[in-house]
């Protein structure tokens, strides 16, 4: 049942993520992407990730792809006009660099995981049970992870000063 | 579990992701294709941190802490280049090409 509706949302994201690389409109690759990242949340949430799932529509589907969109439309790129697709020549070559990668990453399917590192199966779910579903990640977040955090917050401030330099026409 | 079919299905997303970027000429949906890889590699993460603890959905935190500063620089670049050139497109920006 849970694989069935597994592909089912994964049967979803991978026809929207090949429509998001092969349609002309910019705005309509965006908003294919927007269904990809809705369909990986759905995933997120049936890999017994609730709050990764709420921060993927939160973060990516309502800001970042809100800034592609917004750039897209600031640069009135939404007009029809000739196709940014390459021509036969670049298109096989991408294609046959594609299909010799999807072939190096399918040994991938057959992961089996040293059961000495594993965890007992249905601990996550035992955790997530105990401490609540954002708890079980707000822990690890301000405990082990407490600097890579605080140097996210450093990177962010870097990014927002960054584009700011950047866009303005005169500083 | 769901292990397998997880892993199988970033492994098609990235894929993806790498095609677009291979097959597309404008600046913006090459962006949007290098998104698609980086939600893929998340994917994986997910997948692992369930058999492998917690610390996977905190480095899809960090992930998407990175992505969008990336966003956010990369498309100001895209914005202050289309303002140099008036296009978008990759074929336009060859200064260091020879000729």
């Amino acid at each position: 049942m849970t694989l069935t509706v597994f592909w089912f949302f994964g049967v979803i994201g991978m026809g929207s993520a090949l429509l998001c690389i092969t349609r002309k409109n910019p705005i309509a690759s965006a908003l294919w992407l927007v269904v990809t990242l809705f369909a990986l949340a759905a995933l997120f949430v049936l890999l017994d990730a609730q709050f990764i799932a709420v921060l993927q529509v939160l973060v990516y589907a309502g800001a970042i792809m809100v800034l592609f969109l917004f750039v897209i439309m600031l640069l009135n790129l939404g007009r029809p006009g000739p196709s940014d697709i390459k021509g036969p020549l670049g298109l096989g070559v991408a294609v046959l660099l594609g299909a010799a990668l999807l072939f190096l990453l399918q040994p991938l399917t057959q992961t089996t995981l040293p059961s000495a590192i594993t965890l007992p199966p249905g601990s996550v779910v035992a955790l997530q049970q105990q401490q609540g579903i954002v708890s079980s990640v707000a822990n690890p977040l301000f405990g082990a992870y407490l600097i890579p955090f605080e140097i996210a917050s450093v990177l962010l401030l870097a990014a927002i000063v960054g584009a700011v330099v950047l866009a303005k026409r005169k500083l | 579990m769901l292990l397998s079919p997880a892993l199988a299905f970033s492994a098609v997303l990235f894929t993806l992701g790498v095609l677009g970027v291979l097959m597309r000429r404008n600046a913006i949906v090459i962006f949007m294709c290098v998104e698609l890889m980086l939600n893929a590699v998340n994917l994986t993460f997910v997948a692992l941190a369930q058999s492998l603890g917690m610390g996977g959905q905190v480095f899809v935190f960090f992930v998407m802490a990175v992505a969008a500063a990336e966003a956010a620089v990369g498309l100001a670049i895209i914005l202050a280049v289309y303002r140099h050139k008036q296009s978008v497109s990759l074929q336009n920006m060859n200064l260091l090409k020879d000729g």
